[in-house]
């Protein structure tokens, strides 16, 4: 049995976590606040993920916030911004659009504001 | 000269929540004044998520959180003037402006909300020796560059301060291709959120120098390199300790300070504590019909509160057009024992409800006791496990303990409990 001790990224409380591991299936989560800290932990101890965010360049040159509309795992990172930085979208975009289908399967990058 | 009912000076997420709050409670002539060229203020180069969790349960970017503050001003058809920079407050509630198409106009108003938000502190604050050159900016400044500009600062840097802004910038530069090779923190401790170390520092494995400081910026036209030096118990550098970082780029993210130049200018008593105006419980400074919100007032660990605070400031405006001028029963909330501030500074007795008071402590407190009390009778008594300086503590006090108060109201924390 191994015990991991995390902190929790999912709000600003920031609790502190532990988990406890038999091989890869999670024992139990103690510490947490709330259910997503609970999903957090044990998500964390076999396979780490992180939203991703980011910025397009748009046609005219100003930047677009983006993000990846679900978690990614956290070894793709650097490989995502290297995809992404390759992105230039065409105005009008409204927060929500949809800039880069699949960006990863099921995953994709979308606006997270107005582009004018 | 322009009249209005209330104006707003600052578009930003304190301003956007005021103006929507003062419209729902029945005054219809608002102008917010907003010195960019769109709404939002400074949630717009905060491109990172995790706003919004307390008060949309939702984990969304700075933008996305303006957006929904955006949309209802919009909705309203609450005015906005873009572009346009306020000169100055008066007493008599006269906001002299300017922008490009109008030129300088005088705007009467019948209540104003404060809600221009901080800035930070800057290199000079802090007196760090050396070089004068090219490669050091405050940490928002360099995530204004990268997020809204589009243009890496630098390539090979150093963070000086553990603030979120830092940390978040920590790993912005480092998705963008730069190597981030410390963050230097004066402080045993680092004065950002703990989910930031986690997820800004540790994912990237960017290392963080507790107890240590920038002791010399070397460069002749750009940065080439910085001495770190660890510190002791006083913060004075150790001897010895010294390790020399080179790099490019020096980011400070070193605290911020409410922007309170119109409110001097206007005779509003500020706090020497929270550099911001000293408030009645409904948010109305000592110069009757200005109201202040958000981080214009007392720096906030989170938008969410940002919103909240600023829909009661709108509240407050809004009775104050429709209702006129209130007589105040104020008595005076005191920071007592181990607290750096508590805000409202005055208490309106006539005001009727409960009241929120909003603290932080001055040091780091384990198994502590927040007490509020009135004189020597103690009203209200929380024990606490952990109480920090980062996180802004509050406690309600219930309407019949303040119609109870007959002396001052004091704030304090007692240790070991």
């Amino acid at each position: 049995m191994k015990k991991i001790s995390l902190t929790c990224v999912e709000c600003p409380l920031g609790c502190d976590i532990t988990v406890e591991l038999d091989g890869e299936r999670v024992v139990s989560v103690a510490g947490n606040t709330c259910p997503r800290g609970e999903k957090y932990a044990k998500a964390e101890v076999v396979c780490p993920k992180r939203v991703l965010t980011t910025t397009v360049r748009l046609e005219n040159g100003k930047m677009l916030p983006v993000k990846t509309n679900q978690p990614i795992e956290k070894s793709l990172t650097f490989n995502a911004m290297q995809r992404v930085s390759k992105v230039t979208v065409a105005s009008p975009i409204k927060i929500g659009d949809v800039i880069v289908k699949d960006l990863y399967e099921g995953i994709d990058l979308v606006a997270c504001a107005n582009s004018d | 000269m322009k009249n209005y009912d209330i104006v707003i000076i600052g578009g930003g997420p304190a301003g956007l929540a005021a103006a929507v709050s003062a419209y729902d409670n029945g005054v219809k002539s608002i102008l917010i004044l907003e010195r960019d060229e769109c709404l939002g203020g400074i949630l717009n180069q905060c491109i990172h998520n995790g706003f919004g969790l307390t008060r949309f349960k939702e984990s969304m970017t700075g933008p996305e959180y303006a957006y929904k503050f955006i949309e209802e001003v919009q909705k309203r058809g609450i005015e906005v003037s873009l572009n346009t920079t306020v000169l100055s407050l008066t007493k008599d509630k006269v906001v002299t402006a300017i922008n490009s198409q109008e030129g300088v106009t005088l705007i009467k108003a019948k209540a104003v909300i404060l809600a221009m938000g901080c800035r930070e502190r800057s290199r000079g604050a802090l007196n760090v020796a050396g070089a004068r050159v090219a490669g050091i900016y405050s940490a928002g400044t360099a995530q204004k560059y990268v997020n809204v500009k589009g243009y890496l600062p630098g390539k090979d840097v150093v963070i000086l301060g553990s603030g979120d802004i830092g940390l978040i910038m920590a790993r912005r530069m480092t998705l963008e291709g730069a190597k981030v090779h410390a963050v230097c923190e004066i402080m045993p401790h680092s004065s950002g959120l703990k989910r930031n170390i986690v997820q800004c520092l540790n994912d990237f494995d960017i290392p963080l120098y507790l107890s240590h400081t920038i002791t010399r910026i070397d460069g002749d036209k750009r940065v080439t390199g910085v001495e770190i030096s660890a510190v002791d118990s006083d913060k004075k550098p150790i001897k010895g300790s010294e390790k020399y970082i080179k790099c490019d780029t020096v980011l400070f993210s070193v605290g911020l300070i409410p922007e309170n130049e119109l409110s001097k200018e206007a005779g509003i008593r500020l706090s020497p504590k929270t550099k911001g105006a000293e408030v009645y419980q409904n948010r109305e400074t000592d110069v009757s019909g200005i109201f202040a919100c958000g981080n214009v007032l007392q720096v906030h660990d989170l938008v969410d509160f940002v919103s909240e605070e600023s829909e009661l400031a709108g509240k407050s405006a809004s009775e104050y057009v429709l209702n006129g001028e209130a007589e105040k029963n104020a008595i005076n909330c005191i920071a007592g024992a181990n607290l750096s501030y508590v805000l409202p500074q005055r208490i309106d007795k006539n005001a009727g409800g409960s009241v929120t008071l909003f603290f932080r402590t001055s040091g780091v407190f384990k198994n502590c006791k927040i007490t509020v009390q009135d004189g020597q009778k103690t009203l209200l008594e929380i024990k606490k496990r952990v109480a920090v300086p980062g996180e802004m503590e509050r406690v309600n006090l219930t309407e019949d303990k303040i119609k109870s108060i007959v002396g001052e109201l004091t704030v304090g924390l007692e240790e070991g409990v």
